[in-house]
């Protein structure tokens, strides 16, 4: 029936301008076109993560506050480097007065960025930033620092001798591999009496990362310690060891937040964690684009900071305003 | 594919011999596997280890319990990872959210899978979609409402502490419950599979479905309850997996849908429709999760572990090819 599908496609049509008709209304800024305020662009590396919506957060009440405009996205996994390309594309076809890039594949984004220098739009990196010479600054945590800080907080809490193991989400991200090498060096150049036994990679799936610590737990039944690169490692190692009845047993250091590692923490089944300061490079990610847009110079990085925190601290406000449930 | 010209005959003789060959192959298969990482690992030939090995099969074995009724049929459901995690997160709205009890949370959360696979069902049988479009765009509008429901925050079963003993409570054997769940859930698929006329019919559909509807049977039908059915399973795993996370995590489940399908091959159910079995799915699963917990145990670099399980499930996949050409 030519009619009726007619109909459809015509119904089709329409849901689909509807759809995007709400989609578009809800994003902020209309280019670099019109209005007083300037236009900065975010891409991120994810949107869905927790830690992503606390740099948002950041980034979004930073721009409130100074007057600035941003649209904030991301790919749903760290493994989408092409669905990144194109949201950095769309970001430059916007023509916004600069942009903040976590890029997936520093080297993947290398013609987009040229495009970006020639282009005259300053780009700022941040969290794993960006590694070429075009970006202005990079506003990041230092991962190697911040895991090293994790290393001797273990070796501290088992009396710098015995096996560890680590959790990373995986190895081809810059995090995942900056945060193990930060780990495993730093027990080889301080503690060398301490074995890393183990290094698995669990996608940053609480359960997933749960079945691998349960099976590095039975080849190393003496193993005094997990070390978890992530949010989803961290809570991969929680549930193995209240799966396996260790809680308490096994010393369990973790990162970044979220509820359960917060609740663990508070219980003394999790020794403490690392926290970055995701809403402090939201906002100085903002901060600084706006210093570039005026013409500033900036330093080469801005270290945004990280904390240990564990059950006698994690009530402080300096604390508090850097976890996210 | 399948042959339309195959007689009635070979057809018998493919359920029968063809799919208990595979069977087999299968089961030996985890047989050596076992009896490999038990020779080279102490650890690994403990009863803790094969608990172990027994929860980490429990989600996936549920997953692909449902797909194997749908690749019986010639099918593919590609939303049941995501389907599985809305489902956790409708038990999350009305358990943590709603503030209702258990009882009304767990049937909401199985509810709300079979709904999804009857909506995947209508598209496939009514609007004529092919499966794997139909599945495809399920799976990312299953993610999608997963993440908007829950505002793209876990959601904790703070209020319902006694969710996590119901499942992961070991009160036989030392065995969690989700194990005996798995299995319940097997005994049922199997029973529903092999003696029940929905059983018969995704057979029918598999083998030659002109002929099933040409024979006066309402194919449409038995393909919506086959669809509903697997997201019924989704539904389930979904259930177990939030009482492992103790919460409902909108972005985990992605990629589940192949784990549950690759089980599914593994152990002997043909992508061609037509063929397949309960008890073979469950050996696929559990030769997935041998092989994961088995490498990392034995110290097998992760992207080792990755490269050895794709080339298990090409290996299944042209045994079965193989077993074909020479039958035919």
């Amino acid at each position: 029936m030519p009619r009726s599908r007619f109909y459809g496609a015509a119904a089709a049509a329409m849901a689909v301008a509807v759809l995007v008709g709400a989609c578009g209304g809800s994003a902020t800024g209309s280019g670099g076109t019109g209005g007083t305020k300037p236009y900065i662009a975010i891409v991120s590396k994810g949107s869905q993560h927790q830690f992503w919506q606390a740099v948002q957060k950041g980034a979004t009440d930073e721009a409130t506050a100074k007057g600035a405009t941003i649209t904030y996205e991301g790919p749903a996994s760290e493994s989408e480097v092409d669905k990144q390309l194109t949201m950095l594309q769309t970001a430059l076809d916007k023509k916004p007065a600069a942009i903040c890039f976590a890029a997936l594949d520093s080297k993947a984004a290398g013609p987009l960025l040229q495009k970006a220098k020639d282009a005259k739009v300053p780009v700022v990196g941040f969290d794993s930033g960006v590694d070429s010479d075009i970006p202005v600054t990079t506003v990041s945590t230092d991962n190697i620092a911040a895991a090293g800080e994790a290393a001797d907080q273990m070796a501290k809490l088992i009396g710098d001798s015995g096996k560890v193991a680590v959790i990373v989400h995986d190895q081809t991200s810059q995090t995942g591999t900056t945060r193990r090498d930060g780990f495993v060096n730093r027990m080889k150049e301080k503690h060398p009496n301490i074995q890393v036994v183990a290094v698995e990679y669990g996608a940053g799936d609480p359960v997933k990362s749960a079945d691998l610590a349960k099976a590095v737990m039975t080849a190393n039944p003496d193993l005094k310690g997990f070390f978890g690169a992530n949010e989803g490692s961290a809570k991969g190692v929680l549930n193995a060891l209240k799966e396996t009845g260790k809680e308490n047993k096994v010393v369990a250091i973790g990162y970044d937040s979220g509820q359960q590692q917060i609740d663990a923490i508070k219980s003394g089944v999790m020794a403490g964690a690392i926290t970055q300061n995701p809403v402090g490079i939201g906002a100085k990610c903002v901060s600084a684009a706006l210093d570039a847009i005026a013409g500033k110079t900036l330093p080469k990085t801005i270290d945004t900071g990280y904390y240990w925190y564990d059950k006698t601290n994690i009530d402080k406000a300096e604390i508090q305003a850097v976890l996210y449930k | 594919m399948t042959t339309p010209t195959a007689s009635y005959r070979s057809r018998v003789q493919a359920l029968v011999t063809g799919d208990a060959l595979q069977r087999i192959l299968a089961l030996g298969a985890l047989v050596v596997l076992l009896l490999f990482f038990s020779a080279i690992s102490p650890p690994f030939r403990t009863t803790d280890n094969f608990t172990s090995i027994l929860v980490a099969t429990a989600v996936n074995g549920i997953l692909a319990m449902g797909v194997t009724f749908v690749i019986i049929t010639g099918g593919i459901d590609l939303s049941v990872g995501t389907t599985m995690t809305l489902c956790t997160v409708v038990l999350g709205l009305t358990v943590t959210k709603a503030g209702l009890p258990l009882w009304i949370g767990l049937p909401a959360a199985m509810a709300a899978g079979a709904f999804l696979g009857t909506l995947n069902g209508l598209l496939i049988a009514k609007a004529k979609l092919p499966p794997f479009i139909a599945t495809l765009g399920m799976l990312n509008v299953a993610r999608g409402l997963a993440q908007i429901l829950s505002d793209v925050k876990p959601i904790y079963f703070e209020g319902n502490p006694e969710f996590y003993d119901v499942f992961m409570g070991k009160p036989l054997l030392g065995i969690p419950n989700v194990v005996f769940v798995m299995f319940g859930a097997a005994v049922i698929a199997h029973v529903v599979l092999t003696r029940t006329v929905l059983g018969r019919y995704t057979f029918a559909l598999g083998s030659n479905e002109e002929a099933t509807r040409l024979s006066g049977v309402n194919v449409d039908r038995w393909k919506i309850a086959v669809y509903a059915l697997c997201g019924l399973f989704a539904g389930l795993a979904g259930i177990l997996i939030g009482a492992r996370m103790t919460s409902a995590q909108p972005s985990v489940g992605l990629g589940y849908e192949l784990d549950a399908i690759a089980a599914a091959v593994i152990g002997g159910t043909s992508l061609s429709g037509g063929e397949g079995s309960i008890v073979g799915t469950i050996i696929g699963a559990f030769i997935i999760s041998t092989l994961t917990i088995g490498l990392s145990i034995v110290g097998v670099p992760d992207q080792w572990k990755l490269v050895i399980t794709g080339l298990v499930v090409i290996g299944a996949v042209w045994l079965d090819i193989l077993r074909r050409r020479n039958r035919a």
